[in-house]
């Protein structure tokens, strides 16, 4: 094995780099423990953003449209402004739209089964027989909605809003208040909570209006949108807005929820504070191998002197220090990769928020961490130049 | 012990001295196929008023294979001369050629590259810690151009066999002792088939049996190699085991035949005793 890498690899020299490394096992797991301390800190300051954000338009981007109408008071899914119904008869007339689904959506107060508290949950009332959401598993369970006074609760809600999915699913009849009024849980969805509700429900246009007795008449909040296959959905919504009167907006299924996510990045300091923590996840990291590797350089000088004086050029010893430096950074990602995994299953299971590991992210903090360490090992190459082969005798 | 001498030596002037009558050179009267050739080579230290002369128009001349013992009190500018031709430092004022190549005015990249054909040996071993005593003596060997891995490991054993040190090549300098660090750091300086050796008071950490011993090892493979050997020493022990004793004092060289009498009696006595 070794015999066939030397005649593979005449030219391989001493691996200086790992053994001034290795042979001092102390110092090497403390740089590891901080380089990977910096890369989980990257992490879930990412992870917390990046989840945050994804969190607030799960339900935007289930729902079963190419092209959305709103209110343009609407600011944000806390703030849904209404508008009236009669301009989504009115998209009906253009010749690529395929259907369209009245929604209402409002923020209403559940009154949690177990404890009797009341807390809010966003609840979106739309005509049983409409599609709402892509995915096909919620058209059986809307039947149940046709009878006056059920909703469907979202399991993953969180869990203030009481035992409503355990109980449910132990045959228990759940009836409870929303908004002031009895409703009964006839059945479970999976939605997720977002920034503005921490759960979800969902009913009949009928229940919804008997909930929010005063919604003004033929006001709707979102009103969604399909389009013929085959059809631009840009080019349709460009010829829906010359149409339409300026009382509604007009997106496109990712507009809406870009829309959504900008609400949250210009209107918060989320995207700000979580940036701020990956920087300080930088720096802690970057301290901490420049102070590894200068001690690293200094403890060595004599002997990077030494072999100065046999004839070793200086480039040769810096390429010694920024092997140090790459080797730190991929022993110190691999176990920050890990935890981060790791943490990220915690972080969903308390949170309910859809943080996970993607490629992106991964790269991102890897090329965070190989920053850090090569600029630590070009700084504490500057010490290098302390080293004079001449000081040795 | 010898005694501090530096003392006596009279304030040299802020500038340095004009050039005296050239005193006879050896070097030209040994020829240019001399390993080292030095000629009248100054040098101070420091700037100003502080400005200190170390050298004082130093000439010396070491023929291939020659082994030259150089001694006198401590500060008198013998770890100077070493650096000097070592291409450690920059030649001020003089000649310094080695091999047939002038150093004054090399640059340093120049230097670096001089420095490839001379080995060291230093006070202190000056071994790399983190590695064993073979892949110490192999980043001696890994300096020669054209050697694959394989054969570079293998002159790196071939030259720990020559110094006796087969059964510790896996060793860690840390678990050496004084005698086998020193004889380590022989086998790395000559793994780069140096053509002139330079050493500093090498048996300065080892007792007195055991620096006798490295130092008649270092002589004979340096002697096998056609290597010269410039080797300050304060030893008076291995005065005998030179070819040419010279003795420097406030900056200038003395080659004296009686001293080296003196020192072989001195040595004589010593081993008896």
């Amino acid at each position: 094995m070794i015999g066939a890498l030397s005649a593979l690899w005449p030219s391989r020299r001493i691996p200086l780099a790992w053994l001034l490394l290795s042979r001092q096992p102390g110092r090497l797991l403390v740089a590891l423990a901080g380089i990977s301390f910096a890369g989980i800190l990257m992490f879930l300051q990412l992870g917390f953003r990046d989840g945050l954000f994804d969190a607030s338009v799960i339900l935007h981007k289930r729902f079963d449209a190419d092209l959305v109408l709103l209110s343009p008071r609407t600011m944000s899914s806390i703030a849904m402004a209404g508008f009236p119904r009669r301009r989504l008869v009115q998209v009906m007339a253009d010749p690529a739209v395929a259907g369209t689904t009245p929604v209402h959506w409002t923020m209403l107060l559940w009154r949690n089964p177990q404890t009797r508290t009341t807390r809010s949950i966003l609840a979106l009332g739309f005509d049983p027989g409409d599609p709402l959401f892509s995915d096909s598993d919620l058209a059986s369970k809307a039947n149940v909605l046709s009878q006056h006074g059920r909703v469907l609760f979202d399991e993953l809600s969180r869990p203030e809003f009481g035992p409503v999915a355990s109980w449910f699913r132990q045959g228990r009849t759940i009836e409870t208040e929303v908004a002031g009024k009895r409703v009964r849980v006839g059945g479970l969805v999976a939605l997720g909570p977002s920034f503005g509700a921490d759960g979800n429900l969902l009913t009949s246009s009928e229940t919804f209006l008997t909930l929010v007795p005063n919604n003004p008449a033929g006001s709707i909040e979102l009103g969604l949108i399909r389009l013929r296959p085959g059809e631009a959905a840009e080019a349709v919504a460009k010829r829906l807005r010359a149409q339409l009167p300026n009382d509604v907006t007009i997106y496109t299924k990712q507009g809406f929820a870009d829309f959504e996510q900008d609400y949250w990045r210009s209107s918060t300091a989320i995207g700000f504070i979580f940036s701020l923590g990956t920087a300080m996840g930088f720096v802690v990291g970057c301290v901490i191998v420049y102070q590894i590797l200068h001690s690293d350089v200094s403890d060595h000088l004599p002997e990077y002197a030494t072999l100065m004086a046999m004839g070793y050029p200086l480039p040769q010893l810096l390429g010694v220090v920024a092997r140090e430096g790459l080797l730190l950074a991929l022993m110190g990602y691999l176990p920050s990769w890990l935890a981060a995994q790791a943490l990220y299953g915690l972080i969903r299971d308390a949170t309910k928020l859809p943080v996970a590991m993607d490629n992106q992210r991964g790269l991102l903090v890897f090329a965070m961490i190989l920053a850090m360490c090569l600029g630590s090992a070009l700084m504490a190459m500057r010490k290098l130049g302390d080293a004079d082969p001449a000081e040795i005798f | 012990m010898p005694t501090r001498l530096r003392s006596s030596e009279p304030n040299p002037s802020v500038s340095p001295p004009p050039p005296h009558q050239p005193l006879p050179d050896p070097a030209k009267a040994a020829g240019s196929a001399a390993s080292v050739a030095i000629t009248q080579l100054s040098h101070w230290y420091g700037q100003g008023v502080n400005q200190r002369q170390v050298l004082d128009q130093v000439n010396l001349s070491i023929q291939p294979g020659e082994v030259v013992l150089l001694t006198g009190p401590s500060g008198c500018g013998k770890t100077t001369l070493l650096t000097l031709v070592g291409a450690l430092r920059q030649v001020m004022e003089g000649s310094v050629r080695l091999f047939g190549q002038e150093l004054n005015g090399a640059t340093r990249r120049q230097r670096q590259l001089r420095r490839r054909q001379i080995g060291m040996i230093f006070q202190g071993h000056n071994l790399l810690r983190c590695l064993s005593a073979e892949q110490n003596v192999q980043m001696g060997a890994d300096l020669l151009p054209n050697l694959g891995y394989r054969a570079r490991r293998d002159l790196a054993r071939e030259w720990l066999r020559a110094v006796g040190l087969e059964d510790h090549l896996n060793k860690l300098p840390h678990d050496l002792s004084g005698g086998q660090k020193q004889r380590v750091a022989i086998a790395r300086a000559l793994a780069a088939e140096p053509r002139l050796l330079l050493a500093d008071e090498p048996t300065a950490a080892l007792d007195s049996r055991t620096g006798r011993e490295v130092v008649e090892l270092l002589r004979g493979l340096a002697r096998n190699q056609g290597c010269s050997v410039l080797m300050v020493t304060h030893d008076p022990r291995i005065l005998d085991l030179a070819d040419r004793l010279v003795q420097m004092e406030d900056g200038r060289l003395m080659e004296d035949g009686r001293l080296l009498q003196a020192a072989l009696a001195v040595a004589s006595s010593g081993s008896v005793g």
